[in-house]
């Protein structure tokens, strides 16, 4: 269904300004329209990360809706022993029986690819009727732009620097948006903020779903991939047009890509414009870029040779 | 701001009252700020829906002006307008 | 009431049953196991209306808890030696979160090396996570102390754990009276919590950041919490009496009164030292023992009084701190009885570690001791008891 923003902008802001994220954060823009897609009857989970942190600093809090940050790892296994009561707590005829709540666990990708991951895989395999949200930008942000096995090849972090030895990240991130369809859970995908239109529509498919659903949103970020903080939304189209980030979706174990961008840009449009690449431009590096051109080419056919196949 | 001693605080640390990051003003942060050239503005909504601090105003479904007490002046809805209506400008001191 | 035969794990899980928590998230590790196990057959026969989440690890078990707490559900779980201490971080922030959960923990040695047997270096470990601790001497307290704490929990507003020692209790059976499901719903009440999450319409922030203008406020909240603990264990252990017939104390004092010797005891060694104090006393020696069934809060004053006319005390600990000065009951033995008019000598005696048995003769040892050498300056400090040297 087709999201009307004028009539979604008439409604509750669930988020509230106020927060202290850095100015051009894209995971602000994610939460904003995840939100806005769910609607009130809305129970949100964070990880330990930058939303949970810059979000809720005593007494002060951004949340319009009942949050919940328990630890850096668990975030899946919080909201699983929430989702847990509310199901307990209405057969005990505590809670309505028709009472609908959405339940929504956000990590980063810290908390989700790396240290997450078991927590995860446990809440998506045990049937949890939950939404986990990652916002992955790449790379632990909220301790200074450490590694994650989120971080692209030859990004520079601090962890994996750009250094006279070493070019920055050498090995691939990890495709963490497949190990969730491998968990054969209802609905899988993978979004961004700049396509907001289909990052809600499928928050909202998400949810009328019942079950475990994963959801893999590319979270720009101005501090650490070094762009000035204007390009946010730029940086996420340019990721999706350049067909390192595919936007697609996988209901019941069938591959869909849901925004085919008519005319593909080079990786290369993506890279230059964030100073965490720019070593890769050295006459001596340019050979990282072809290196992933390659992948990102090879990762986008086998998107669509799994669509064409049906699986 | 008076600050609440042990004995007056909720119990567990929790923060009983949603939506108080109302009461920190963010605007200080920024170094430019938008301006908005109503009659470019055709409403839109993606400065709405790109502004990671919620500081768009819409009102009756238009978009009327600008939070400055909570904008960070980061340029997003500027660089997202389709008509070029929002311009960013340099605080004055 | 009925009686049965039961071990402290069958007899945990039975009281879990009685209790029917909306919500238990576990996984198992020996020997706790049989409790998740005998649970799991309880949720699979219909007989309690328990959500069960059969968690990937003991850290998410632990979370889960937490996360089913916080939405307002009666939550409880079982765990023992890696098990708790892979929940670590997360014990302490149920603690700091002021959640009442209840733990069925059995006592196992911490690795390395591996050991699945007896010992108290699990729960010793997370003494100052702000969990209320209980040390059951045998399967009866075992039961009788899982009721109880659901309802101390609920009241203080602070997670409570109840511990049993690893195989000699939870896997060894004895007679156990038995209260009527009714009687255990009647005793705990409906649940009450200190907020709900799922109160939609009155959204809350639980788990926020503290900067260092309110941590240290919150912290001494919890710490209040505690205190305030100390006498809600009494009046709740008070109307269990009343009601069932069985009273407990935060410690319990055998044969103290003239003692001139007596030895500190925790959990179910204490069935043993109690067979060689009335054997001492039957030869004449003033011998008696203490045993501490409340660790957290620390009951400092009734230790005190108990012991105030005591000689010289043996303090026996199920787990070493490795701190070159003495066992953990110890430290805060020692320390409480400083501000006694008349300090009696106090030693420290690590013993039992890795389920090692602590024989009558062990513990016969530590009063020769005090009564021989003790006195004449000869005993050292710091002493292991049945270690090969």
């Amino acid at each position: 269904m087709p999201i009307d923003l004028k009539q979604i902008a008439k409604t509750e802001q669930l988020f509230a300004p106020g927060h202290r994220a850095c100015a051009g954060c894209g995971a602000t823009v994610i939460i904003r329209q995840v939100l806005a897609a769910a609607g009130e009857n809305t129970v949100v989970g964070f990880a330990t990360g930058c939303m949970e942190v810059v979000t809720t600093i005593f007494p002060y809090t951004a949340w319009n809706v009942p949050f919940l940050h328990v630890a850096f790892e668990n975030v899946a296994a919080a909201i699983s022993g929430v989702e847990s009561a509310f199901k307990a707590l209405k057969r005990k005829g505590k809670i309505p029986g028709n009472q609908r709540l959405n339940f929504i666990a956000f990590g980063g990708d810290g908390g989700t690819y790396d240290i997450g991951l078991q927590a995860l895989s446990g809440a998506m395999e045990r049937g949890h009727n939950l939404l986990y949200i990652c916002y992955d930008n790449g790379a632990y942000m909220n301790t200074g732009i450490q590694r994650s096995s989120a971080t692209p090849y030859g990004a520079h972090t601090t962890t994996s620097p750009a250094g006279k030895e070493i070019p920055g990240k050498l090995q691939w991130r990890k495709d963490l948006t497949e190990i969730m369809v491998s968990h054969d859970i209802p609905y899988t995908a993978q979004a961004a903020p700049s396509h907001w239109q289909d990052l809600m529509q499928k928050v909202q498919k998400a949810l009328s779903i019942e079950g475990p659903k994963f959801m893999n949103v590319l979270s720009p970020c101005p501090l650490g991939w070094y762009y000035p903080t204007e390009k946010t939304i730029e940086m996420a189209k340019l990721a999706v047009e350049t067909k390192y980030w595919p936007l697609y979706e996988v209901e019941n174990g069938v591959h869909r890509i849901t925004v085919k961008p008519r005319k593909f840009k080079p990786v290369e449009e993506w890279l230059k414009g964030q100073g965490r690449f720019r070593h890769l431009f050295k006459d001596e590096n340019k050979w990282m870029i072809e290196h992933i051109q390659k992948e990102v080419d090879r990762r986008w056919e086998r998107l669509l040779k799994l669509e064409e196949a049906g699986l | 701001m008076k600050k609440e001693g042990w004995k007056e605080l909720p119990v567990g640390a929790v923060i009983p009252e949603p939506g108080t990051s109302k009461k920190f003003e963010t605007g200080d942060w920024r170094t430019e700020k938008p301006v908005l050239d109503p009659d470019k503005c055709i409403h839109c909504m993606f400065c709405w829906i790109y502004c990671p601090d919620s500081s768009i105003k819409v009102e009756d479904g238009k978009m009327t002006g600008f939070l400055y007490e909570y904008c960070k002046g980061c340029g997003i809805c500027a660089y997202v307008c389709p008509t070029k209506a929002i311009k960013m400008e340099r605080e004055e001191e | 009431m009925k009686i049965v035969a039961k071990t402290a794990n069958e007899s945990m899980a039975e009281a879990m049953r009685q209790i029917n928590p909306d919500v238990v998230a576990a996984y198992p590790i020996t020997p706790a196991t049989e409790i998740v196990q005998i649970f799991s057959t309880f949720v699979a026969d219909g007989l309690v209306d328990t959500e069960f989440v059969p968690v990937e690890s003991e850290h998410s078990a632990m979370s889960a808890c937490v996360g089913a707490a916080s939405a307002g559900a009666r939550v409880m779980t079982s765990t023992a030696s890696q098990g708790l201490a892979l929940m670590d971080e997360v014990l302490y922030i149920a603690g700091a979160l002021r959640l009442p959960i209840v733990i069925c923990e059995i006592n196992r040695a911490l690795s390395a090396p591996i050991n699945i047997h007896c010992d108290h270096s699990d729960t010793m470990n997370v003494r100052d996570s702000g969990w209320i601790q209980i040390y059951a001497e045998d399967s009866q307290e075992a039961y009788d102390s899982v009721i109880q704490a659901m309802k101390i929990a609920e009241n203080a507003f602070l997670p409570a754990m109840v511990t049993a020692d690893g195989f000699i209790l939870s896997h060894a059976m004895q007679r156990i009276d038995m209260l009527e499901d009714n009687e255990v719903q009647a005793f705990i009440g409906e649940h009450k919590g200190p907020y709900n999450l799922l109160d939609i319409k009155h959204p809350i922030t639980v788990g926020p950041l503290d900067l260092q203008d309110y941590f240290f406020e919150h912290k001494r909240q919890e710490a209040d919490a505690m205190i305030q603990a100390k006498k809600i264990i009494i009046d709740v252990a008070k109307e269990f009496g009343k009601r069932f017939g069985r009273e407990y104390g935060l410690i319990e004092d055998y044969r103290l009164d003239d003692a001139d010797y007596a030895v500190i005891v925790l959990g179910s060694t204490a069935g043993t030292a109690k067979e060689v104090v009335d054997d001492l006393r039957d030869r004449g020696t003033k011998a008696g023992l203490l045993r501490v069934r409340v660790f957290r809060p620390f009951p400092a004053d009734e230790i005190r009084n108990a012991l105030k006319n005591v000689k010289f005390i043996g303090v026996m600990d199920r787990a070493d701190g490795v701190n070159a000065f003495g066992g953990p009951v110890f430290l805060e033995v020692k320390a409480a009885l400083y501000d006694n008019e008349k300090r009696p000598g106090i030693y420290s005696y690590i013993y039992g570690l890795g389920g090692r048995d602590t024989k009558p003769n062990d513990i016969e040892k530590v009063f020769t001791d005090l009564m021989e050498k003790a006195p004449t300056g000869k005993l050292e400090r710091l002493n292991y008891l049945g270690v090969r040297e």
